[in-house]
Formats: C-alpha cells, sequence, structure tokens
C-alpha cells in the first residue's frame, strides 16, 4: 500500500515484516527515528521481539553477534561515530559469518563534529567483509532490507550487510512509499535457518584462533562468498521484481546512457538529483548520462566496464575522501575502466552535508568536459 | 575435590596451556559445575588461545570467542536470542582479569545493569599474561611486571593498588557476587552452581595462580593459591544483593611468606629488603582482614 512516510520510519515498518527475533542498537542522529519506531512497535506488541538497549555501538552490534550465533534473525542499526566504534566487531561479524542486517543513515565523521550527510563512515569500512547496498529513496531503502536479509542469510553468502541511505536527506525526508504487507513479506522472505548456531544439544567452537597455518583461507573464503553474493543478489532482486514489480536485480543502473559522451557516477541520493540535472542539460543538447551503483561491496567493476564502454568522459561523485589518494568510488571507477581509454575524473563533493543543486551537476560536467578533475568541488576558497 | 572429580570431563586435555596453569584448572571446574546445558562465551585471552588453536578445540560444550572486550555484550545477545527461543541453555562467560578489569568494562558494565541472566565468571591471574605478564587493573600492589618493572626510580614494582571489581558489579545491583580460588575446588563449583542457578547477571572472580608470569615452579600453583587466602591477600566471601554473606576465615600467615615465593615479588627482598614495602603489602591484608572479618580468634573453631 502506497503511504507518504519518512525514510526511518520506512525503514521501521519495513524490519518489522523482516521479523527479526532480536534488535540490539544505540541512537544516534540521524538514526534515531528508526529505532525508535521500532521500539514503539515492540512496546505495541506490533513486533514480536527481545529489544536490547545497549550502552554503546559496541555493544550493539557485539550483542546482534551473540544473537545471530545462537540463531536468532537480528537487526541493528547506526551511522558515523557509531559505526567508527563498531569498527572491531564489523570484521569480527563478517570473519565469523554472521549474516546480520544493519541500516546505516550515512553521515559525516569527526573532526570536526558534523551530524551532517556525507558517505565516509559506511565506505572507511569498505574491507571490512560487509555487503554494501546504497539507496537512492525511500522506496528504494525499504525494498534493499528485505533483499539483504535474502542475500545474507542465503548459505552460499552468510555474510552481513549495511543497507545505507543518506542521513536527513532520506532519513527525514517524507516520500510516497510502497510498504508490501506482512504475508507478502513472509511469501518473499522465509524464516531464518542459521547455518550453524550454539547448541548445547550439537556443542560447536566459533571464533577460534588460527595460526598462519590456516589464517589466510579463512579470509579468502569470506572473499569467495562476497563474490557468490553478486549471484545470490541477482536472483534475489529478479525474484523481488518479479513478486513486487520493482526490479533489483542489477548492480549499477543507467539513466539516459545510452548515447552519452559523459557520465557521471555516483551513489545514494544525490542520484535524483543528478537526474534531474541531467534532464536539463539534455534539454540544452549535452549528451549526458547517470551510472548509478548500488552494490559498492561486491564492488561491480566488470559491469561498470560494461556499462560505460561507450563514453569518453567519466565523472564520478564521491561523498567520502581517502585523504592523500582521492575518492574511494573514483578511485575503483578508474581501476574498474582501466584500458577503456576513457578519461575518469574525480569529484570530491558534498562532505559534511554541504548541499549539492541541480547546477552543482552541471558544472561538475562542464569541468569533466574540460579534462578538470580529481579535486574538491566547491570549495569556499575565502576560508581557505 | 574427590565429588567433583568423579564426573565427566566437558574441557578435555591436550590443550595447549603450560604445565601448572591455574585457568586452565578453574576452565575445568568450571565445565565440571555447568554441565552440558551450557553456552561459553569467552574473551580473548590466554585461555581462549590455549584452549581453541583452530582446528582443535578443548571444549565439550558450545563456546563462542568474539573480541578481548565484548563478552559480556555477545553473551547479552546470546541470552536474548536463547529468551526469545525459549531455550534453556545457561550462559557463560568466561574472561581473564584484563578483559574484565580494564578494557571490558563498558560491556560489563552495560550487561550487568540490564540484568540478563547471565553468569560472568573472571579467572584472574592478576596481569596481562596473554600478550607476556604486563601489569592490569588486577595486579597487587608491588608486583613487578613487564609494564612495572623495578629499577632505580621504581623499587616498588606496581605503584597501584588492586581494583575492586566484585564490588562495582555489586554496585550494578548484581544478585550474587562471590569470589573463589582454584585452591578450594569444591567451593568454585558450588559457587557457580549458585550463580547459574540465580536470575540475573552474577560474578564469580576465581583467583587462578599463573606460575610462568608469577615466576614459582609450576607444582606450585595450588599451594600459591592457596598461601594468597592464607595471607588474608585473597579473600573468598560471597556477596548476595550487596551484603557480604561468607567469607572464608584463616589463621592468616604474615604475607612475606606468599610474596617470598614468587618471582614478582623478589624485588621485595633482593638485593636489599624493602621492609616498607612488604609492610604496606601486609597493611593491604590487615584491611582485608579487617574489611571481611576472616581472622580466626583464639578459640573460635576453624570452618
Amino acid at each position: 500500500m502506497m503511504e507518504i512516510m519518512e525514510g526511518s520510519h520506512a525503514v521501521a515498518e519495513i524490519v518489522k515484516r523482516c521479523r527479526p527475533q532480536v534488535i540490539s542498537a544505540y541512537p544516534i542522529t540521524p538514526q534515531t527515528h528508526i529505532v525508535e519506531a521500532l521500539a514503539q512497535m515492540v512496546a505495541d506488541c506490533e513486533l514480536d521481539a527481545e529489544y536490547i538497549t545497549v550502552e554503546s555501538e559496541f555493544s550493539a552490534l557485539s550483542a546482534c553477534l551473540g544473537a545471530s550465533a545462537a540463531g536468532s534473525r537480528v537487526y541493528s542499526a547506526t551511522t558515523s561515530q557509531g559505526l567508527a566504534l563498531m569498527f572491531e566487531v564489523c570484521f569480527n561479524v563478517a570473519g565469523m559469518r554472521q549474516p546480520i542486517v544493519m541500516t546505516i543513515a550515512n553521515r559525516s565523521l569527526g573532526a570536526p563534529l558534523s551530524i551532517w550527510n556525507d558517505q565516509q563512515d559506511s565506505i572507511s569500512l569498505r574491507d571490512s567483509g560487509w555487503l554494501q547496498f546504497y539507496a537512492e529513496d525511500n522506496q528504494e531503502i525499504a525494498d534493499l532490507h528485505m533483499i539483504a536479509y535474502r542475500v545474507c542469510e542465503d548459505h552460499d553468502v552468510l555474510l552481513p550487510a549495511f543497507v545505507c541511505f543518506d542521513g536527513f536527506i532520506l532519513s527525514h525526508t517524507y516520500e510516497p512509499v510502497d510498504l508490501p504487507s506482512q504475508e507478502e513479506v513472509d511469501a518473499y522472505l522465509p524464516a531464518f535457518t542459521p547455518y550453524h548456531r550454539l547448541d548445547a544439544e550439537a556443542p560447536l567452537s566459533m571464533g577460534m584462533y588460527a595460526t598462519p597455518e590456516y589464517y589466510m583461507e579463512f579470509r579468502y573464503e569470506v572473499d569467495r562468498a562476497m563474490h557468490r553474493a553478486k549471484e545470490t543478489f541477482i536472483r534475489a532482486g529478479r525474484e523481488f521484481g518479479e513478486q513486487f514489480g520493482r526490479d533489483y536485480s542489477a548492480f549499477v543502473e543507467g539513466y539516459r546512457l545510452d548515447d552519452a559522451d559523459v557520465a557521471l557516477v555516483a551513489m545514494g541520493s544525490i542520484c535524483g538529483t543528478a537526474k534531474d540535472a541531467i534532464d536539463e542539460m539534455r534539454d540544452a543538447g549535452k549528451k549526458v548520462g547517470l551510472l548509478k551503483i548500488r552494490t559498492f561491496r561486491p564492488f561491480p567493476g566488470p559491469e561498470i566496464a560494461e556499462a560505460l564502454k561507450s563514453v569518453s568522459t567519466v565523472a564520478v561523485l564521491d561523498k567520502n575522501i581517502s585523504f592523500g589518494s582521492g575518492g574511494a568510488v573514483g578511485t575503483e571507477v578508474k581501476a574498474a575502466l582501466y584500458g577503456s581509454g576513457a578519461a575518469v575524473y574525480d569529484y570530491i563533493i558534498a562532505l559534511g552535508g554541504r548541499d549539492v543543486r541541480k547546477r552543482d551537476i552541471a558544472a561538475v560536467v562542464d569541468l569533466a568536459e574540460k579534462g578538470k578533475g580529481d579535486l574538491f568541488y566547491g570549495l569556499r576558497t575565502e576560508v581557505l | 575435590m574427590a565429588k567433583v572429580e568423579q564426573e565427566h570431563e566437558l574441557f578435555t586435555a591436550g590443550h595447549r596451556a603450560c604445565g601448572g596453569c591455574g585457568p586452565a584448572l578453574a576452565a575445568r571446574l568450571l565445565l565440571k559445575a555447568t554441565g552440558k546445558n551450557v553456552i561459553i562465551a569467552a574473551s580473548t585471552g590466554c585461555m581462549e588461545v590455549f584452549s581453541t588453536p583452530y582446528p582443535e578445540t578443548a571444549w565439550g560444550v558450545p563456546w563462542i570467542h568474539s573480541l578481548f572486550e565484548n563478552v559480556a555484550a555477545v553473551a547479552s545477545g546470546i541470552e536474548a536470542s536463547l529468551k526469545k527461543q525459549g531455550r534453556s541453555e545457561k550462559v557463560v562467560c568466561i574472561a581473564g582479569d584484563g578483559a574484565t578489569f580494564d578494557i571490558g568494562v563498558l560491556c560489563i558494565s552495560g550487561a550487568f545493569e540490564r540484568g540478563h541472566d547471565i553468569t560472568y565468571v573472571c579467572y584472574d591471574n592478576e596481569a596481562y599474561m596473554n600478550t607476556g605478564i604486563q601489569r592490569s587493573g588486577a595486579t597487587p600492589y608491588g608486583a613487578s611486571t613487564t609494564t612495572t618493572p623495578t629499577g632505580a626510580c621504581a623499587p616498588g614494582g606496581n605503584p597501584l593498588p588492586k581494583k575492586d571489581m566484585p564490588a562495582i558489579l555489586a554496585a550494578h545491583g548484581a544478585p550474587y557476587v562471590a569470589t573463589a580460588s582454584i585452591a578450594y575446588p569444591n567451593d568454585f563449583v558450588k559457587k557457580v552452581r549458585r550463580a547459574i542457578n540465580t536470575p540475573g547477571p552474577c560474578y564469580i572472580q576465581v583467583h587462578t595462580p599463573c606460575c610462568t608470569g608469577w615466576g614459582f615452579e609450576s607444582g606450585e600453583t595450588l599451594a600459591m593459591a592457596k598461601l594468597a587466602i592464607e595471607t588474608g591477600l585473597w579473600v573468598n566471601y560471597e556477596m548476595v544483593n550487596g551484603v557480604v554473606e561468607k567469607a572464608k576465615k584463616v589463621r592468616r600467615k604474615p604475607v612475606e611468606e606468599y610474596l617470598s615465593r614468587q618471582k614478582r615479588f623478589r624485588h621485595l627482598f633482593r638485593p636489599a629488603r624493602q621492609d616498607d614495602e612488604i609492610a604496606k603489602i601486609q597493611a593491604i591484608a590487615d584491611a582485608n582482614a579487617e574489611r571481611f572479618g576472616i581472622d580466626i580468634k583464639v578459640k573460635e573453631p576453624a570452618e
């Protein structure tokens, strides 16, 4: 049923329908509306889950790990500093192959302290072994949660996932969202069947230590599972489309890309602004298109290369910065397009919530056409 | 002891602990106390490393290790999951003193404040032994460790007192807090059984001498644990709802009898005897005796 609702509430509503048995979370702006809504659902008997009000994000994810290992479907949500505090646990969860789904309401990292949006938080954990999905709008963030549980819990994958949407820009914005009913979600997402669990009837040891004789194979297995997740995602996304009419089988989506000379590449809500800007540029005769990246992990390198094989200029919009190197998405897109002959430029943009308007997107395209890139866009030079 | 010995071994031999390891004995006794219907959550540390080198494990019950400092939070999640599933296993944490007194305090405080039905057992060998004998918040005053070494400017070793972790957890409202010693195995087993059968978060701190870290012969582990009790430097007691109900009484020996047998206190006796420092440690034992009323008075029968 189509409803006008806040992004955070759309997430909470869909998470409820995914029937997590244990929820463990710690409040942090701009994630709070999600966990408040879930707590109210538990209080109202709408959601039959154990809700652990932990004392830190570090414990939030640690408790999820324990609950998942004991055989429950679990859920958490966080952002920014909270995710940074979870850093150690994140690597551990992936290494222990627990299929935990966690919403990230993307926010910048201090210092300086900033509660506003960029994608530095989740992108900084790109090497942790978590799948990373990025939503453009509130319909997509809701849908991606169902898909994430399907993919993570598949015994071919058994990895955790960040389901990311831009803090405030989506989390606190009202949009129409088509929410499936409980029965529809149940039909798509079966009950959690753990691959193995802590159980006195069948004792096993989990999280042992490994010597150099074994460690590398464990890490290889995580990488292999990450690659297998591509097939699982395609299947889960296609079946989602068959059931709900919205197909998510693609890791990347092109917008007016077919005859484009210049392609923008971006993740998250900025894609919406870019599409509007592209429409205007197209009206003015510019052959510009967009490639939206939905799955940052696993990284769809071959799919990006295929989608951009005909463009001469690529402008990547990066809401993050790897100091001393460049934007993380740009770096990986450049690697994916190595040898293609396309000129690939990276633009660090919208850090700490700086607004991006259609004219900023057009300005980036102009810069790329002039061969100017690999820079911070929109700096206030007067305060430097 | 005999009664305990007759039961099935769930913590099996063949692990990689040092000969004479106090914590290994604590693990064995712990599982004798819990039986099979338990899930063990372990912190990083000596015991985790010596008992689970992949692909081998010494644990005959479900066991999980995640990180150094999060065992209480992991156990919180396990407990919540079991509750949701209607399962009956007891959840028991086992963690060293570094994981408990220092780096894990945040998670422990949260778990105890939330009132999860878990039992947290700290095996206290009074320093970071897994990394090579560094000072922890549980290291006693005067002990030499690799981060509180003795030297011309630091003749006394560790200048800081041992943190009172049981009192901290009792202050969280823990219904049952106890200290124990591997020198008194039946007492330890009894306390674990009481803890796991007491609803809510319970804490047991078991003294587990480390021959490698403390510097004594591997055959003297139990003797050392017993001397700690007999000198009053370790007190076995139970706190129920924050009130000390029972403390083991002793005819106290001078602390010197305990200190002089361990390399970590050797600087107190050689090259020159440090009477002032020994007196300070004696004062700690005297204060313990006063606080817990452990001295056996003349004509009063021993327990």
